[in-house]
């Protein structure tokens, strides 16, 4: 099981509606994914020059004032901060390889949740009915935002098992299905460098698009090469600084449908997902294809 | 006909919907049904052994109208996955498309899908006949062991792998064929069994068009010659 989620706005006029039109979306995928859920949101981006950073405290209270004062002063500039539940997004005048080992040397307490321009990454453990209040989901505004609903099959429930996993800058992923190769797999992106924090097969499929990623490939190519990669069964959802792409296996046993109108684009694993949505009655509604890349944005993948 | 009786799914649940379907004697059954506000819900009029008719207005989830016997389904909309799984007899009639696993083990009965139906359409079906007037996805009548499919547009790939005894019927293009599965001639007693299944469907095409598709008979029945194919 597990569910996905995605709205991708094409009408900016509905981008303070965002979360109102999405809490209702993660919440039907509950019966699919009890467990726990999250969400990436993309929105409020950073300046040229600076990027964002969303961070999250366990147990202990972290004075976040402090935290952005320490940072401005370890990068400049004043570094502006907002908090929800136990999560905060800060942006700093940083990159992102000098702010993760910044955070790693100074702040190992916390968890980078996410690191981008644009990007924003909360999830817990709960059932999604949860989860949409606890971080008060309805008031949020953005762009786009990609969800999922766990129900875990393959490792624990944990928050670090919980999805979307970050994939590099501006890059989440979300995932329907389970792996068999994962462990194998997960061998080699560790002698490549890539690190993991648990031993679930998702992970490993986030892990895999980084390295490709990193090694030069567009997200369409690592998609692509995902494949012939990944042995297992998986609808795979791309969140993008610009929007996302979805990615099916070529046997396609995990559901997707995806909604087009005017205002927006949206992907869910059942329709009762996707049933609320304005406008839905007159969408373009259909399946996306087993094995084919597609992708919605601003720019193209 | 009586007053049609109106049940609507965003103010009662969908067993509460399926156990008044499953009370019905078929005296009652001259009263129609229709189901408003579906919003993609699971299972919704299953388990009906009565000829009912039953009209769900709008989009059904998963396994819509499984395991019928003598009802008359239509679902003004798309459906999820399974739609008639399981199905004994009567019909299912989708307007919009079909997800994956349409009919999957039908033992009888009629199931018309007026758009496309994707994966698995006719998976392992026993004995049902599924008439698809546009097109079907990968593996279709995957272990299909009775009854026909009719696909009035393209298959994907991999139609009828590992195919028993059901008769696949395809006018437009397939994309491949699966293990065991060929074409084979259409005979004047095909035309006119797929000529009376179309009528039955009310799908306007000429059966001259159709091509005719079947078990080679070389995997279900083991013979030693053929352990490679295996």
């Amino acid at each position: 099981m597990c569910g996905i989620v995605g709205l991708y706005l094409k009408n900016p006029e509905l981008q303070s509606e965002l979360g109102a039109l999405f809490a209702p979306m993660l919440i039907a995928m509950g019966e699919r994914g009890p467990d726990s859920a999250g969400f990436a949101i993309y929105g409020d981006e950073a300046p040229d020059g600076w990027i964002k950073t969303t961070l999250r405290q366990a147990d202990q209270k972290v004075a976040w004032s402090e935290l952005a004062d320490a940072l401005g002063e370890a990068f400049g500039g004043s570094v502006t901060f907002s908090v929800n539940a136990n999560y905060a997004t800060l942006k700093v005048k940083s990159d992102e390889a000098a702010l993760r080992a910044h955070l790693a040397e100074h702040y190992a307490e916390l968890r980078v949740m996410s690191v981008g321009r644009s990007i924003e990454i909360l999830k817990e453990v709960g059932s999604p009915v949860a989860i949409v209040d606890r971080f008060n989901v309805r008031n949020l505004t953005g762009t786009h935002i990609i969800g999922h609903t766990r129900m875990a099959t393959e490792s624990a429930v944990t928050t670090d098992a919980a999805h979307p996993f970050s994939t590099g800058m501006d890059l989440c992923l979300v995932h329907n299905g389970s792996l068999s190769n994962h462990n194998r797999l997960r061998r080699r992106l560790q002698a490549a460098g890539i690190e993991f924090r648990t031993d679930n097969d998702s992970e490993v499929a986030a892990g895999y698009l980084t390295w490709r990623l990193r090694g030069g490939d567009t997200l369409r190519q690592a998609l692509e090469a995902a494949l012939l990669d990944l042995d297992g069964f998986f609808t795979l959802a791309v969140g993008t600084a610009d929007g996302f792409a979805v990615l099916r296996d070529p046997i396609a046993c995990k559901p997707a449908v995806m909604a087009e109108t005017d205002d927006y684009v949206a992907i869910a694993s059942e329709y009762r997902s996707l049933a609320d949505l304005p406008g839905i009655e007159h969408a373009n509604l259909w399946e996306p294809e087993p094995a084919n890349v597609y992708t919605w944005g601003r720019e193209s993948a | 006909m009586s007053r049609t009786q109106v049940y609507d799914l965003a103010n009662g649940d969908v067993r509460a919907l399926n156990q008044k379907l499953h009370d019905l004697s078929d005296a009652d059954c001259e009263r129609p049904w229709r189901v408003v506000h579906p919003k993609g819900a699971h299972a919704i009029a299953c388990g009906v052994d009565v000829p009912v008719h039953v009209v769900i207005e709008g989009h059904a989830g998963y396994y819509c109208a499984g395991m019928n016997q003598r009802a008359h389904v239509e679902i003004r909309g798309n459906c999820g996955v399974g739609v008639a799984e399981n199905l004994m007899s009567g019909d299912v009639r989708v307007r919009g498309h079909a997800s994956q696993a349409a009919g999957a083990s039908g033992h009888g009965g009629l199931l018309v899908i007026e758009g496309n139906a994707s994966a698995r359409c006719g998976i392992s079906m026993k004995g049902i006949d599924i008439v698809v007037r546009g097109s079907v996805g990968h593996m279709s009548c995957f272990m299909g062991q009775l009854g026909n499919l009719v696909v009035c547009a393209d298959a994907g790939a991999a139609l009828g792998d590992s195919l028993y005894e059901a008769r696949i019927f395809v006018r437009g293009r397939v994309k491949d064929l699966g293990a065991d599965c060929i074409e084979k001639e259409m005979r004047d007693s095909h035309r006119e069994q797929l000529a009376l299944l179309l009528r039955e469907a009310e799908v306007d095409a000429d059966p001259d068009e159709f091509r005719r598709y079947g078990s080679a008979r070389k995997l279900y029945c083991f013979d030693i010659d053929h352990v490679d194919q295996y």
